[in-house]
């Protein structure tokens, strides 16, 4: 069965030393998957294109451009993400936050993800666990231990690039794991092994389930 | 079918001349606005709630009251009665008087609000919206319905040996409809009762308003009201009309581009496209308007919104006149001409109401153990 992997990449330059770490990512978790046995589709959203929408729905009380609602579909739909950002003023870019805001708070229910970020300079590396990771924890995905973070230094020659090579490789095969053993947790919109976790839900249909009123009512007097 | 206007009360800034109205303007401008929507044979005026400023109408049924005793024929209403901040009691006895001071020119619609800090400034909780919705409505329904109420619930003070005063007109409660942009469980309750949906659709695409009034008939079929396309359905509406759509755009789009909620963002065009807005001539609005019943089927009420975002008066009053003169008239042909026998034309009525007499279902008090033994959760086709 082939997995299906999103990739949410805030770069805005072109080309983006953000891209071309998530491709970098991107080509590990694939090589990995593959190596399992199981076939991966990748899908690319770079946020940048979608910025002037995520604007839009900022300034309009929270409707989403049908752009936008293709990528929340995109994204609900998946089986494993990896979510990249540049540092700017010592977090996530705001158009990487501003996707985030913009998911329903069941998207990404149970998801597991690749956290990385890129920055001028290595002094930056906490802001993996100081930003993505409690901002995707919140949404509750499920954040794979290894981040992988990238100065520019890092995509040089010598021990930097081998040891990012090398934390790429470990987050790709942490990634790989869910991915391939249950489709990432979202057979039929559930997570496995746990009733009570509710279903992903994209936000962008009425829901196809309904709470009969008379649950609702239970308990009332009359 | 009826056609109205639902007014939120905003006092805004006129953004050509920098004039802001007063209160007391704005209070007198929807008396006239309300005044002239039965001048030119419109069927409803609903006014919205809310308790912060810039808006004005606090107390919907006090003003209501004073237009009713200046109208004969309009059909007074909300847009929204806030069901979960006022208590249900209040909410009884406040429509009941109104029923009787208009002569049962009266239904209401229930909300939730917009406003997170009303639900502290009124000792609520916020989390508890939809509960606070299901338990206040239910109480509402037998307050209206039975002589004698006992009651005890989770919000309110319990009641022994309560009679709500005076009685609705005539024994018949109002209408009710039930205002909910994105809550399935607020289509559900509409469903579960056999009230009307109203869908805000002014501020969503139209694919978000289908499904929601889809999910509102499906369910209204399911617990025996009707078919599903005989369930009774509102929509909002925004329009502004001139002779051309050039000359619509070039007035309306100052106020277009610093209207509160989606001012300073996306494009006149773009919200055009994108939700019901139509700016351009009386055809053009016709023409839109008729397509609604295409994507949420044959519906019984059609409001708009013609007064916000710091229109004055005088251009309010003439949209409402074209409103009344030239659109209405032909929308009220051209929706009975598509529409099937079987299907309800108007929302129930006072009058139709009562002409159902003592056995009427409306009359009944449904019981909250009503299914509750088969409730498991419903799946809804697509």
């Amino acid at each position: 069965m082939t997995r299906n992997l999103v990739v949410v990449t805030a770069g805005l330059s072109q080309p983006s030393s953000t891209r071309l770490l998530a491709d970098q990512i991107a080509g590990a978790v694939a090589a990995e998957v593959t190596a399992r046995g199981e076939a991966l589709d990748i899908q690319v959203i770079e946020l940048r294109e979608l910025a002037v929408d995520l604007a839009t729905m900022m300034a309009t009380a929270g409707m989403p451009t049908s752009r936008l609602n293709e990528a929340r579909e995109q994204v609900s739909a998946a089986d494993g993400m990896i979510v990249v950002t540049p540092v700017f003023a010592a977090s996530y870019s705001g158009v990487f936050k501003m996707f985030f805001d913009a998911l329903d708070p069941d998207a990404l229910n149970g998801m597991p993800v690749i956290i990385a970020a890129t920055a001028g300079t290595p002094r930056h590396s906490m802001v993996l666990d100081h930003a993505l990771r409690p901002l995707l924890t919140h949404l509750r995905a499920v954040v794979m231990p290894t981040g992988v973070f990238a100065a520019t230094e890092d995509f040089g020659g010598g021990a930097d690039g081998q040891q990012l090579s090398a934390r790429i490789g470990r987050a790709a095969d942490e990634l790989a794991g869910p991915l391939v053993t249950d489709g990432g947790g979202s057979v039929g919109g559930f997570t496995p092994n746990s009733a009570d976790t509710k279903r992903r839900d994209s936000g962008v249909h009425v829901p196809a389930r309904v709470t009969p009123f008379a649950k609702l009512l239970d308990g009332h007097s009359g | 079918m009826q056609f109205g206007l639902f007014s939120v009360g905003d006092v805004t800034t006129d953004p050509t001349n920098g004039r802001t109205p007063t209160e007391a303007e704005r209070v007198q401008s929807m008396v006239a606005i309300a005044k002239k929507a039965e001048e030119v044979g419109l069927d409803v005026f609903a006014s919205g709630e809310h308790h912060n400023p810039p808006f004005v109408p606090s107390s919907p049924t006090t003003m209501l009251g004073y237009i009713a005793a200046q109208t004969e024929n309009l059909t007074l209403s909300t847009s929204t009665t806030l069901i979960t901040t006022n208590d249900p009691v209040k909410i009884a006895e406040d429509f009941a008087m109104l029923q009787h001071l208009a002569g049962g020119r009266v239904d209401l619609m229930m909300g939730r609000g917009n406003t997170g800090p009303v639900y502290p400034w009124f000792g609520k909780d916020i989390r508890k919206g939809i509960p606070l919705a299901v338990e206040n409505y239910h109480l509402l329904r037998r307050l209206w319905r039975e002589k004698v109420v006992d009651w005890e619930g989770e919000f309110r003070t319990p009641l022994h040996g309560y009679t709500s005063t005076p009685a609705p007109l005539d024994g018949v409660p109002p209408f009710v409809w039930h205002g909910s942009i994105r809550s399935p469980e607020i289509a559900e309750q509409a469903a579960f009762y056999g009230d009307g949906f109203f869908h805000n659709h002014i501020f969503w695409n139209k694919e978000h308003t289908q499904g929601m009034v889809k999910l509102y008939r499906q369910r209204f079929e399911h617990y025996g009201h009707g078919a599903a396309d005989q369930a009774i359905v509102g929509l909002g509406g925004q329009i502004f009309m001139a002779d051309t759509e050039k000359e619509a755009v070039r007035r309306f789009r100052p106020y277009f581009d610093n209207a509160p909620v989606y001012g300073h963002g996306p494009s006149l065009e773009s919200f055009t496209r994108d939700t019901p807005l139509t700016v351009g001539t009386p055809e053009q609005v016709i023409e839109r308007t008729l397509g609604f019943a295409d994507y949420v089927g044959d519906y019984q009420r059609q409001l708009f919104l013609v007064d916000h975002a710091g229109l004055p008066l005088e251009q309010v009053l003439e949209q409402i006149e074209i409103l009344g003169k030239e659109v209405v008239p032909v929308l009220r042909r051209e929706f009975e001409a598509r529409r099937p026998e079987h299907v309800p034309s108007d929302p129930p009525t006072h009058s139709s109401l009562l002409a159902q007499g003592p056995d009427s279902p409306h009359l009944k008090v449904i019981n909250a153990t009503a299914g509750l033994e088969q409730a498991e959760d419903a799946e809804v086709s697509a």
